[in-house]
């Protein structure tokens, strides 16, 4: 071996060790990192609260740079509806008497619930029909035709003012499922309250008698069989948001 | 400065530039991230399978899979893990590509006609059936190769931006066909990386250490003229 070759061959060496380092340095460095995503204190079933950030960035960027009520969904035509499959009862576990049924409000800054609603009452408001892509989180996704009050029409004529509030709270009858809403996305034109589903009032198993459509958001935001909707600055209750989803969730 | 450095790697050839070797190094852990937490989140809705018609060959994934992985019952942490790591691939795979435009050294990497030809004359060589073709710092196929996995990243990008905000830019779900052909194609372009990985591998190790030694240290000994540098890189 010539002097130069092995002069070569330390020098290789040094900077291999070196390059190694450097490599343990970032996995140690990614260790850290790694452990500070997972630290803070969280519910069994949620993530841990850094990732609630990430999210809340995602959010943030999202609403001020993407998000748009003049942005609507794309809807199909009626050749293309499939079978929505009913995917989740919470909150719908008891027969419910139609004429024992009442949707509570509570508009925005009001301490209590302010009218209770009849049917008929949602039905006095301009009917609205769409066919949207309805997309669950689990990443499936139905082209499902809905038609019903326009979320914005509710709010003007049963609690005008109430748009002021950042957010929409919606629970069903029993409180067992819950969840709340952006008001940009509540007031979006494509927001509905609905009572049919493919042309035939709403199933038990998908809401009956009243529930939450909106394609700007994934199906766990679509509450079924609503018993009081509240309009309020707080961030009302969310059931998936508290078992590891996103609160936005949004499409 | 420039001469010290010169004389500093005397007898050294220079493989792999440090920003290639930060890029690819970082990249390897946050594509991992993004393809297990991508299997987390396609386990919540697995339609996709290798068949035809009513014939399957082999459903994505088995059961057996599942078990053995235990990537299932994690969609809530997959989808908070996917939407941290997604910034990260995206911008590492963005400076990579711009330091690659900026610095010439696509040149060395984007194919040009020849490297078509000749890449049959690689995977032959790689066979034990041939002599490798002459070549630059990387050989014909792996110029394709390398190329096609860095546009197949801005494709995992664009599929992934199409089913994450459908409605926000449903111009380029329509693009992709649809919210449906748009995870279609996400998942396949996945499953390509995988692919790559098990080839990439085999051909590391063949290869060995020396050609592993330079992706970490960017050198290897500077090798006697009139040698093509055959066979010594090939990963």
């Amino acid at each position: 071996m010539s002097p130069e070759q092995s002069a070569a061959e330390k020098e290789l060496a040094k900077r291999t060790r070196r390059s190694l380092l450097a490599m343990g340095g970032g996995i140690l460095a990614a260790a850290v990192g790694a452990g500070w995503l997972a630290s803070g204190n969280y519910n069994e079933g949620d993530i841990p609260p850094n990732f609630r950030r990430v999210f809340g960035a995602n959010e943030k960027l999202v609403r001020s740079s993407l998000y748009s009520n003049n942005k609507l969904a794309p809807t199909f035509p009626a050749s293309a509806i499939g079978k929505l499959k009913v995917n989740g009862e919470e909150g719908l576990e008891y027969e419910l008497e139609p004429e024992e049924w009442r949707l509570e409000v509570k508009p925005y800054g009001s301490s209590g619930v302010t009218s209770k609603l009849v049917m008929a009452d949602v039905k006095s408001l301009p009917r609205h029909e769409e066919i949207i892509e309805f997309k669950c989180v689990e990443g499936w996704s139905t082209v499902t035709k809905f038609a019903g009050a326009r979320f914005s029409d509710f709010t003007a004529k049963f609690c005008p003012g109430s748009e002021k509030a950042a957010n929409v709270g919606m629970r069903t009858p029993d409180e067992v499922y819950y969840v709340s809403v952006d008001m940009p996305s509540a007031l979006h034109p494509q927001t509905l309250l609905a009572w049919e589903m493919n042309d035939q009032p709403l199933t038990h198993g998908h809401g009956a008698p009243l529930r939450l459509v909106t394609p700007v958001k994934y199906g766990i935001k679509n509450i079924k069989r609503i018993g009081l909707i509240e309009y309020t600055d707080t961030r009302p209750a969310d059931y998936w948001a508290e078992r590891g989803y996103d609160w936005y969730s949004g499409l | 400065m420039q001469g010290q450095q010169r004389q500093q790697t005397a007898g050294l050839e220079e493989k792999h530039k440090l920003a290639t070797r930060w890029y690819h190094w970082i990249n390897f852990p946050v594509l991992t991230v993004m393809i297990v937490s991508g299997m987390f989140i396609y386990w919540a809705f697995d339609p996709y399978r290798i068949g035809v018609g009513d014939f399957t060959l082999i459903h994505l994934f088995p059961n057996w899979f599942y078990d053995l992985t235990h990537i299932d019952r994690k969609l809530a942490i997959g989808m908070a893990l996917h939407f941290l790591f997604a910034w990260l691939f995206a911008i590492n795979g963005l400076l990579y590509v711009a330091y690659t435009l900026f610095s010439g050294e696509w040149r060395e990497l984007v194919p040009d006609a020849k490297c078509f030809r000749q890449a049959l004359d690689v995977v032959k060589h790689d066979l034990g059936l041939g002599p490798l073709p002459p070549q630059g710092r990387y050989n014909a196929a792996q110029r394709i190769t390398y190329t096609a996995i860095v546009l197949m990243g801005g494709a995992s990008l664009l599929t992934g931006l199409a089913i994450y905000k459908p409605v926000q830019i449903a111009w380029l779900t329509t693009l992709l066909g649809g919210y449906e052909w748009a995870r279609w194609e996400h998942f396949w372009l996945t499953m390509g990386y995988i692919g790559f990985f098990v080839i990439h591998i085999a051909q590391v190790i063949r290869a060995g250490w020396p050609n592993l030694r330079s992706m970490i240290s960017g050198y290897d000994l500077a090798k006697e003229k009139e040698n093509t540098g055959a066979g010594r890189h090939v990963a």
